[in-house]
């Protein structure tokens, strides 16, 4: 068998799959938290915790309403954004004016108490879910045995990921959220609710994150820790992509994912440490990320 | 993140006027100092302050005169967060006694701290061996369990039907590194043979490529040197990539029953395990585990639980005897005493800092076999007290003569 630094290459092949699904995970998280910073400028330390209420949201639809993962599917990303939007209205649009500071304050001080409050209530060990019965079992690719719903995951975060950019990049209403965010005042003047759109927007970055919560809850624990733990490898992935880079988080994000999945392999301690290294040479060499503009 | 200090500080007894002389400062004070946010929280967490007072109030404390206070703190699994805890106690907060500190590279903190400052430590949660081995203290007892006492328990079982060949899935901290060690050795010694292993991080999310690891390895049993919210994640994933159906086994050396609940029976079933106490064993241990869960959200006690409960008993009842609570003093007095109480039953503390009590071989119930909740375990065999933890003259402990 042909290897690479002593690594069967059939083995190499599985290790890059599983980096590109933990890649999925980190690419559709910092989508949302790219499309909130770059639209409303907002640092939202509150995503790993909306990450999480999503996955929470599968468990108590299965177990209150007694409906599957696909229903969770549209309901927990429908509960949570307004979750969002409620606190956009609420809380955070009196500080749009101020420095990002006081978002990232707010938003972080928020994560910690709806953390707080599911520990106390659900405990740390976390919940079990179970893998939809229509996904359960796994096919066999030669070079590994590829779960179904592992399958499932990339190809959905894909098209996820794809028709967010499409349409904040290419279709008219992705032209007014950008043109809002440039000069709010004479998009206003056109007749546009820029408010609205603006809560819709949070709400649906949030919604991103809940969703990725309930395709979460079949392969982690549904536990309260599990947005606090992934969220700053996400804030990683943001800024080695690019603050407020749409494709940039999704290409960072899958490609990072790879990059740790590699490191599992070859070096298996630093793989919770080579994001940041990472992020950290980005940072001296191109400063506002790999696809970021400086302003 | 800033120190959390919790300052659920809890007076329990103010008992009579005239302290004791040598009871330092009048109060006889308990910091519990353990994981409170994270992967162990469930385990440990506040379930051992609730043991810790049960204890005090169970031993009649106030009726004694004996004031009794207990804090408690969160490390957060970090070592030097955990040292500066220690620290903060023993000279500005006087507390007297240290309890449980699950997360061996903390214990080893606290152990190093509470020698230096002559004061107690009585460790339930924590696991590495090399607490009663090399790193034996004068101030420090052994309550529970450990690394050995795992290995030889649920090793041995393994080995014995039939699995020798192993690959190792290991938290990368001391107590990963025990418990891969001593299990290694109990395999090398029955014959099987170790074909590899892997070191993750501490609170590892996604085990997928490690699994993939320990697949390609061939080995017949895999072995998860790890705990808490690490080990559930593994078994969960292990389930998904078609492990246990493709013919290899898992080895769980260290689960805890508030694993197995987070786990759910329909995967955590056939597992085996070892513990040194199951709520469902006897008649005290069932009613301490009702009056525990009312006080605890319903979280029924695990064995680190019971530990806190059984050691904080023994630690008042040497306090007594001495009337005073000088750190190596009452530990001594705790060697001396035989134990009792309705958890371990009798038992001893040896030389090295080691209490001895009887462990349990368990197996995870089948989801039809569990008629109530928490009703998770069968119990396969109990391993003598005398057979259960490392021979005292095998750990390298200075004290032992």
């Amino acid at each position: 068998m042909t290897e690479v630094f002593g690594v069967p290459t059939q083995a190499l092949f599985g290790q890059l799959l599983i980096g590109l699904i933990n890649g999925s995970f980190y690419a559709l998280l910092s989508l949302g938290l790219a499309v909130i910073f770059g639209l409303l400028n907002i640092i939202n330390f509150t995503h790993g915790a909306q990450y999480m209420l999503g996955a929470f949201c599968a468990y108590f639809v299965l177990h209150k309403l007694g409906l599957g993962y696909w229903w969770s599917l549209a309901i927990a990303p429908l509960a949570v954004g307004l979750l969002g939007a409620v606190i956009e209205r609420t809380m955070l649009k009196p500080l749009y004016k101020l420095d990002h500071l006081y978002g990232l304050l707010l938003t972080f001080g928020l994560a910690l108490i709806i953390q707080g409050i599911f520990r106390n209530e659900f405990g740390s060990s976390g919940l079990p879910y179970p893998i939809p019965q229509e996904l359960t079992g796994s096919r066999n690719l030669g070079f590994m045995f590829l779960p179904n719903y592992r399958a499932w995951v990339i190809v959905a975060s894909l098209i996820v990921c794809i028709g967010t950019w499409f349409v904040i990049e290419r279709t008219r209403l992705g032209a007014y959220l950008r043109a809002a965010t440039e000069n709010p005042a004479l998009v206003q003047a056109f007749g546009i609710n820029v408010p609205r759109m603006i809560t819709l927007t949070y709400g649906f970055g949030v919604a991103l994150a809940a969703l990725a919560g309930v395709m979460a809850a079949p392969i982690y624990q549904v536990s309260p820790q599990m947005g606090a733990d992934l969220i700053i490898v996400v804030f990683a992935v943001v800024v080695i992509g690019g603050m407020g880079s749409i494709m940039g988080s999704i290409v960072t994000g899958f490609g990072l994912g790879v990059v740790e999945g590699l490191t599992k392999v070859f070096y298996p301690e630093a793989s919770n440490t080579v994001i940041f290294i990472i992020m950290a040479i980005v940072l001296l060499i191109k400063p506002a990320g790999l696809f970021g503009t400086q302003k | 993140m800033k120190v959390k200090q919790l300052a659920a500080a809890v007076t329990l007894a103010l008992g009579a006027m005239g302290a004791q002389a040598q009871v330092s400062d009048g109060v006889i004070k308990i910091g519990v100092l353990n994981d409170q946010s994270s992967l162990y929280a469930d385990l440990a967490g506040q379930g051992s302050v609730v043991a810790a007072r049960m204890a005090v109030e169970d031993y009649g404390a106030a009726k004694k005169g004996m004031k009794v206070e207990i804090i408690s703190a969160d490390h957060q699994n970090k070592p030097d967060l955990g040292s500066q805890v220690a620290r903060q106690w023993y000279d500005v907060d006087k507390v007297d006694v240290i309890v449980d500190v699950p997360n061996s590279g903390v214990a080893l903190a606290v152990n190093q701290i509470t020698r230096d400052k002559g004061k107690a430590f009585l460790v339930s949660g924590a696991a590495s061996a090399d607490l009663t081995g090399k790193a034996c203290s004068p101030n420090t007892i052994h309550w529970t369990y450990d690394t050995w006492m795992l290995a030889n328990g649920t090793g041995n079982a393994i080995v014995k039907t039939g699995g020798d060949s192993w690959f190792f899935l290991t938290a990368d901290y001391a107590f990963g590194h025990a418990l891969e060690r001593d299990t290694e050795a109990v395999v090398t010694k029955a014959g099987g043979k170790v074909l590899g292993k892997v070191r993750h991080p501490l609170n590892t999310q996604d085990f997928s490529s490690f699994l993939l690891q320990a697949q390609s390895s061939k080995a017949k049993i895999i072995g998860l040197a790890n705990a808490g919210g690490d080990t559930t994640n593994a078994i969960k994933q292990a389930a998904e990539f078609g492990i246990v159906k493709g013919g290899q086994n898992l080895a769980g050396l260290l689960v805890f029953l508030t694993d197995v609940h987070g786990l759910g029976l329909q995967t955590a079933q056939g597992l085996i395990l070892t513990e040194t106490f199951y709520w469902d064993r006897t008649p005290e241990t069932r009613a301490f585990a009702k009056r525990f869960q009312q006080a605890n959200r319903g979280i029924y006690p695990t064995m680190v639980h019971a530990g806190v409960y059984s050691s904080v008993l023994h630690y008042l009842k040497a306090v007594e005897a001495l009337k005073g609570d000088e750190g190596a003093k009452v530990i001594a007095k705790m060697k001396e005493t035989p134990t009792e109480d309705p958890l371990f039953g009798k038992g001893r503390v040896r030389q090295d800092g080691r209490k001895v009590h009887p462990a349990y071989l368990l197996e995870v119930k089948k989801p039809a076999e569990s008629k109530y909740p928490y009703d998770y375990y069968k119990i396969r065999a109990e391993i003598p007290a005398d057979q259960a933890f490392r021979p005292e003259k095998d750990g390298g402990c200075s004290l032992v003569k």
